[in-house]
């Protein structure tokens, strides 16, 4: 041991800060258990960015929910592994969650006006998200407050903080949710559409910001988005998700050049392409809807909307591996044979 | 019919018309703090030609869902005029109104009873207005949500148990289900993921040639933007800064806000990141509006002049047909 040099314990590969697998999240309702998430299995390192894209109702929030611990409360979670930084989350209690929530792992919740609360001003909620976990005066909760609603780009911070959340354009609101969730200045962060309803400026004003945080204090983060424009500028990796399963992840160059799934072929097609698809032209669209996730499902998740389902496909496909880092839930999704089998999407540009 | 403020051209007929539309809101004024006023619209004028899309664009906060209160008659301009075909809104009464304009809006969670069941809601409209028997209604509803892409067994759910794609398909159907001559769309497909939303822009472009519907489109999406859109107004905190048709903003974009904008939208190449456009994060205080131009705080090309006059939004080509016209407010275009 004694001659082991920092590089070499430096390379040595260091634990995931968040590790997934067999997650489950089950839900009663009235026809029987609605399956939201069937099993997914993902890690997330310190400082990465993770993209979690797919189609609407696939599980994403519900996810990001058990990570956080803030399912519904009749909701049922099962995995063979949660594990934050060392610490199961599954084995918690419901204190030390609340104490980890806001703490170390915050999430920007997909619409801000159900984490608001109307009846107190931005200022009492962002000073109450800081307070609750550290003893600072209200004075620093008050100034650091100030400084993140001015780093989100929110002119007249000061008073601003007098207002109540109606008051605010939806993009402020948004904006508020975000500098909240960066109070206590945690090591992960979910993040549920936090861009959809900001315009493109500040949009990339926002990106920029996760950006340096991660390279100044290496936050994670889980960053769900339906804007593969998104994904594809800022993800170090993605993982594509679709009826509660993760059917594709790679790195997010080898997601738009060799897309492997053939939802995410379909996905990357429907996109309007400026200079390639005509305006006011028919979009490409992935024919029908995604299966019931009530009950159990058989085979592919994807075989009654795939062009290329087989009677193969009526068997569950494994994870078959592309290349280093990449991987696809499809029987067809073999390093050699995907080329022949399956036509890749044109080139979008 | 048209009220004496109309400047109709024969030719083409308006589904809308805004004329120097104005909003402005009063805020706190609590017992330390005097009370403010904040401008929300500003003398906005607009004119939407029947079956076009007009695409309507700008930062978050610039007024753009105001506006689009203030034609469904949710909120009351404080000064100017909304005329829908041609008759200003102002002495219709909710009811009538609602039969010609409806809304898509952002927020697919506040805007839905979370009381009633998904066929409820999307029907509602037929009730309010006794649009055939309670059986011809449960059809029409069944084929409205059909037709957004909504499963059978839909019907029978409430929106708390729906994803936020699902709730927004719900909030489609509701407005389509009356086939209104002008819908605003706010942010119709923002919570949807892309293969839906593909489905409902075609949805909205066949519904648009089948009942000659016209749009006012809001949306953060330029690439939705610039496939919709028919003709395109940018805002900017609170007033259009350019106006024009697609192909001119989108290839030859001229007031500089319009241009950052562009240069900000996001297209699917991993290897180029996020583009620095360098606008700063000032984003100027709408209760405190800069002086002169409103942009020439984080303008790179903004001149002495630029902070002492503010510029009219001007046709650049007066000879031009109204139809064609781009329309800037800078000195410099
Ligand atoms: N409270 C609930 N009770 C029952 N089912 C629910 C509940 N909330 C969500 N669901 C269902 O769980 C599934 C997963 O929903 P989730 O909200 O995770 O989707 P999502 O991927 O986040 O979609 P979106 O992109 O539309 O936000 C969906 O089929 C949805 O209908
Ligand atoms: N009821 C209100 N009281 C006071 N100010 C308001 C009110 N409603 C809106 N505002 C202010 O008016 C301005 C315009 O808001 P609006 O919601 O129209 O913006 P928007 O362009 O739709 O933004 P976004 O793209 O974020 O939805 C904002 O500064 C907002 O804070
Ligand atoms: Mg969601
Ligand atoms: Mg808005």
């Amino acid at each position: 041991m004694s001659n082991l040099s920092s590089t070499e314990r430096s390379t040595a590969p260091a634990s995931p800060l968040l590790s997934v697998k067999q997650l489950r999240v089950d839900l009663p309702v009235a026809k029987g258990t609605l399956h939201a998430v069937r099993g997914i299995d993902f890690h997330v390192e310190r400082g990465e960015m993770l993209c979690l894209v797919g189609e609407s109702g696939c599980g994403k929030s519900m996810t990001s929910l058990a990570l956080m611990g803030l399912l519904p409360r009749k909701a049922q979670i099962n995995a063979d592994c949660l594990n934050f930084d060392g610490i199961d989350l599954l084995t918690m209690t419901e204190h030390e969650r609340s104490n980890l929530r806001g703490a170390r792992m915050a999430m920007i919740f997909q619409e801000p006006m159900t984490a608001l609360n109307p009846a107190y001003t931005l200022g009492n909620q962002l000073c109450e998200a800081l307070r609750r976990h550290q003893r600072v005066s209200r004075k620093a909760a008050h100034d650091r407050a100030v400084y993140l609603l001015e780093r989100v780009g929110i002119s007249a911070a000061a008073e601003r903080m007098r207002q109540y959340p109606h008051q605010l354009s939806g993009g402020l609101r948004q904006r508020v949710m975000i500098a909240m969730a960066l109070m206590c200045e945690p090591d992960l962060i979910i993040a549920d559409e936090p861009t959809t309803a900001l315009d493109v400026t500040i949009q990339a004003q926002i990106l920029h910001l996760l950006r340096d945080l991660q390279q100044e204090f290496g936050t994670a983060v889980i960053f769900i988005t339906h804007d593969l424009g998104v994904v594809a500028r800022i993800a170090d990796r993605v993982a594509v998700m679709y009826a509660g399963e993760v059917i594709e992840t790679a790195s997010a160059q080898a997601l738009f050049k060799t897309p492997s799934h053939p939802y995410t072929q379909g996905l990357l097609r429907c996109i309007p392409s400026p200079g390639k698809t005509p305006p006011g032209s028919r979009l490409q669209a992935i024919p029908g809807v995604v299966p019931s996730l009530v009950g159990k499902l058989h085979g592919c998740a994807f075989c009654n909307r795939c062009d290329q389902a087989d009677e193969i496909c009526q068997t569950t496909p494994p994870l078959h591996p592309i290349a280093s880092g990449h991987s696809a839930r499809c029987h067809f999704a073999h390093p050699l044979a995907s080329s022949a089998q399956i036509n890749t999407p044109e080139v979008v540009s | 019919m048209s009220s004496p403020s109309t400047v109709t051209n024969s030719s083409d007929p308006l589904a809308l018309e805004l004329c120097s539309l104005s909003k402005t809101f009063t805020l706190g004024g609590g017992m330390l703090h005097k009370s403010r006023t904040l401008q929300a619209v500003k003398d906005v004028s607009l004119r939407v030609p029947q079956g076009q899309v007009m695409g309507l664009v700008g930062e978050s906060g610039c007024g753009k869902s105001t506006l689009a209160k203030m034609l469904l008659g949710l909120t009351s301009p404080s000064s100017g005029d909304v005329l829908i075909n041609g008759k200003a809104i102002a002495n219709a009464n909710q009811k009538a109104l609602a039969r010609h304009i409806q809304p898509i809006f952002q927020d697919p969670y506040s805007s839905l009873n979370p009381r009633q069941r998904i066929a409820q809601i999307v029907g509602l409209p037929l009730r309010i207005h006794a649009i055939g028997t309670p059986k011809e209604q449960a059809v029409k509803v069944d084929e409205m949500l059909e037709m957004v892409g909504l499963p059978k067994r839909a019907a029978q759910q409430y929106p708390g148990q729906m994803s936020g794609g699902q709730r927004q398909r719900v909030a489609i159907a509701r407005a389509l289900i009356m086939r209104p001559d002008l819908v605003i769309c706010d942010e119709p497909t923002s919570a949807l993921d892309v293969s839906v939303q593909a489905q409902i822009l075609n949805l909205l472009l066949d519904l648009k040639d089948e009942f000659g519907l016209t749009y006012l489109f809001i949306s953060h999406d330029l690439a939705v933007v610039e496939h919709l859109a028919d003709r395109l107004a940018v805002m900017y905190l609170g007033q259009i800064v350019e106006e024009g048709t697609r192909e001119q903003i989108f290839t030859a974009p001229r007031h500089p806000y319009t241009q950052a904008l562009l240069a900000s939208a996001l297209t699917p190449e991993p290897d180029l990141g996020v583009p620095d456009i360098g606008l700063g994060a000032g984003q100027p205080d709408p209760s405190r509006p800069p002086s002169g131009c409103a942009f020439h705080p984080r303008c790179p090309m903004a001149q002495p002049e630029c902070s002492q006059q503010a510029p009219a939004l001007s046709a650049l080509d007066q000879a031009t047909p109204k139809s064609n016209q781009v329309r800037v407010a800078c000195h410099f275009s």
